[in-house]
């Protein structure tokens, strides 16, 4: 029997059954759309999170107190002692390390910042101007923290652009005084508009010198230290530096954890990766109900087309023919569904990307292949129980009845 | 051609086994014109499906143009069906979604036969029977008569030896029914075999050879005496 009339028949005997056919498609379809839209949906959020570290720029190394178990796995936040801080003069010892571009030290308190009689709680940050390059802020009026001596505490300070709109609404910030705590501040610039970042609200913000920091908070340490580098494959040696200088300033303690970019980000790549697969199970679990589906139909068809199936048989179709024939439409049935399901899942995911323009929801290739090979197994495996039962049907017994 | 040999046939039934053949020794020449008759359970329709391969004897040997199929594999005797035996049925058992010319060809494409090479052999025995207008129709539009004639153009397409042909009148009229049978009788007249049951004693009487089955043996035969 060639194979054009193979599928052929199998396209007939599809065809001639239609709604039994059009059910059997959705079901595997709906499946095979499932892995791709859900797998685009893990590959969309991979994709964001990667997006939002790279615009923070992969070059940037972190400096916390506290030692780590793992390296890699930033667990360094859940460790619960800190033996010792780290200081303001531990962040300026590193800024003599060969190949670093800045070093910002940085306290964040949550603080009162009061305006003319208004009152605002704002989250305070205490650094250098150094600050401005490690978190890439860009200043929309007036001018971010003079260089100077991080041990000096002046009275300027830059506020985000939604404390500026919140305190002194239409009226020009630059030169006006706000107090903070006990002391005052010049407002030197206006930080432009830049929302979540690293987890705090830029536009929130209010920056002041590190020493003044700790001089209005009564702090003696700092929350961490950012170093940046000019270049990227520096950071693997900056952070070896880093980690010498550091522990020699602690008396040869490992006190400290140090977080690349690069590490953290790919924790975050690996737990969304893990995320895209255990999705990709689920859908797969409704692709495996629709072979299920497909038996049952199939099983169905054999009894109510025993009397065509005696009837092949005493035409001289064999019993491999006879098997073949109903895989055949097993596998045509599946290949439809399947690629049906694509395109339904490929409309799904441009929803989404319509949707939430920033989530990259691309289903993966390796998603989309393995539901279609999937699919077209599954319908092949669950037939393989019908087929073998038309095979093995009794063509007397079935042609005697009507 | 055909050679029956001391074949039996027994069915379970419960605890029992029933026998629908006990000892049926037949022979059957090249083109033939046998009928078969007798009462209902009298084991014409088990004796058809033996000859026809589509049932194995429980005992006895049978010959197929000197060839004993009776061990055959399954595949290897649907090889042999399809090659030298061709069925006509009481029901007609046309595939409903097929058309006409689509069940004719069917044998052809089970033995992988070329499309191209297929359409001329189908036109041609369409033409023959009298229905190549109504090729193109699904067999619920087509009449009685219409559907026999599909169905033995469907057997004879692959140049079978013998036609097996059960009850083929039992669900036509008078006329339509005499239609058919000439139909058969001008195939036999060509040399293909032909062995009909049938309860219609004026059908049966027109053959050439007369078989009467009773409880599953041979109860007279025209050609022994």
């Amino acid at each position: 029997m060639k194979l054009s009339d193979v599928v052929r028949f199998a396209w007939r005997s599809l065809s001639g059954y239609r709604t039994r056919t059009l059910l059997m498609v959705l079901a595997v379809s709906i499946g095979v759309a499932a892995v791709v839209v859900l797998t685009s949906l893990g590959e969309g959020a991979r994709g964001y999170v990667r997006q939002e570290f790279e615009s923070l720029g992969t070059n940037l190394i972190v400096v916390l107190p506290g030692r780590a178990e793992t390296l890699s796995g930033g667990g360094g936040l859940m460790s619960g002692r800190t033996p010792r801080d780290l200081t303001l003069d531990d962040a300026l010892a590193l800024r003599r390390i060969r190949g670093v571009k800045s070093v910002a030290p940085l306290n964040l308190v949550s603080g009162e910042v009061w305006w003319a009689g208004r009152r605002r709680d704002a989250p305070v940050a205490g650094s250098t101007m150094e600050l401005g390059d490690v978190w890439s802020l860009a200043v929309a009026y007036g001018r971010f923290l003079p260089q100077q001596d991080p041990r000096h505490a002046t009275p300027l300070c830059v506020v985000g652009s939604k404390v500026r709109r919140e305190l002194f609404g239409t009226q020009p910030p630059l030169g006006e005084w706000i107090r903070i705590g006990d002391r005052r501040f010049r407002v030197v610039g206006v930080l432009a508009p830049k929302g979540e970042f690293v987890g705090l609200n830029m536009d929130d913000l209010v920056i002041i010198p590190v020493a003044s920091a700790q001089a209005v908070f009564n702090l003696h340490s700092l929350l961490r230290i950012g170093v940046t580098v000019p270049r990227r494959e520096d950071v693997r040696r900056v952070s070896g530096e880093i980690r010498r200088v550091l522990r020699e300033r602690h008396n040869g303690e490992q006190d400290v954890t140090i977080l690349t970019e690069d590490a953290v980000a790919s924790a975050f790549d690996r737990i969304l990766l893990a995320l895209t697969l255990a999705l990709g199970g689920i859908a797969t679990i409704s692709l495996s109900v629709a072979g299920i589906l497909i038996m049952n139909v199939m099983l169905i068809a054999v009894s109510q087309r025993t009397s065509e199936i005696g009837l092949l048989k005493a035409i001289g179709a064999s019993p491999d023919q006879i098997r073949f024939l109903f895989f055949a439409e097993a596998a045509l049935l599946s290949c439809v569904g399947a690629i049906a399901g694509s395109v339904l899942g490929q409309i799904g995911s441009l929803v989404i990307r319509r949707l939430y323009p920033s989530v990259p929801a691309f289903a993966p290739a390796w998603a989309i292949l393995a539901a279609q090979i999937i699919a077209l197994g599954m319908g092949i495996g669950f037939s393989v129980l019908p087929a073998r039962r038309a095979a093995r049907l009794d063509p007397a017994a079935a042609l005697a009845r009507r | 051609m055909i050679h029956l040999d001391h074949i039996r046939r027994t069915f379970p039934v419960g605890d029992e086994e029933v026998a629908a053949l006990r000892e049926v020794n037949l022979r059957i020449a090249p083109g033939e014109y046998v009928s078969v008759m007798g009462p209902s359970g009298s084991g014409k329709s088990t004796l058809m499906n033996i000859i026809g391969l589509l049932d194995r004897p429980t005992a006895g040997v049978y010959r197929l143009g000197g060839e004993d199929v009776t061990a055959l594999t399954d595949e290897r005797q649907s090889y042999v069906r399809r090659e030298k035996i061709g069925f006509v049925f009481q029901f007609f058992h046309l595939v409903p979604r097929l058309s006409a010319a689509e069940n004719v060809e069917l044998p052809l494409v089970l033995a992988g036969v070329p499309s191209e090479d297929r359409a001329p052999v189908v036109g041609r025995l369409l033409q023959e029977f009298g229905i190549a207008p109504r090729a193109r129709h699904r067999p619920s539009q087509l009449s009685g008569g219409e559907r026999q004639r599909v169905a033995i153009a469907r057997a004879m397409v692959m140049h079978p030896a013998a036609i097996l042909a059960d009850e083929p009148t039992g669900n036509l009229d008078q006329a339509t029914g005499k239609e058919v049978i000439h139909l058969l009788e001008e195939l036999n007249a060509r040399g293909v075999a032909l062995i009909l049951v049938t309860h219609d004693p004026a059908i049966g009487s027109r053959a050439r050879r007369h078989i009467h089955m009773l409880d599953g043996q041979i109860d007279s035969d025209s050609a022994a005496s």
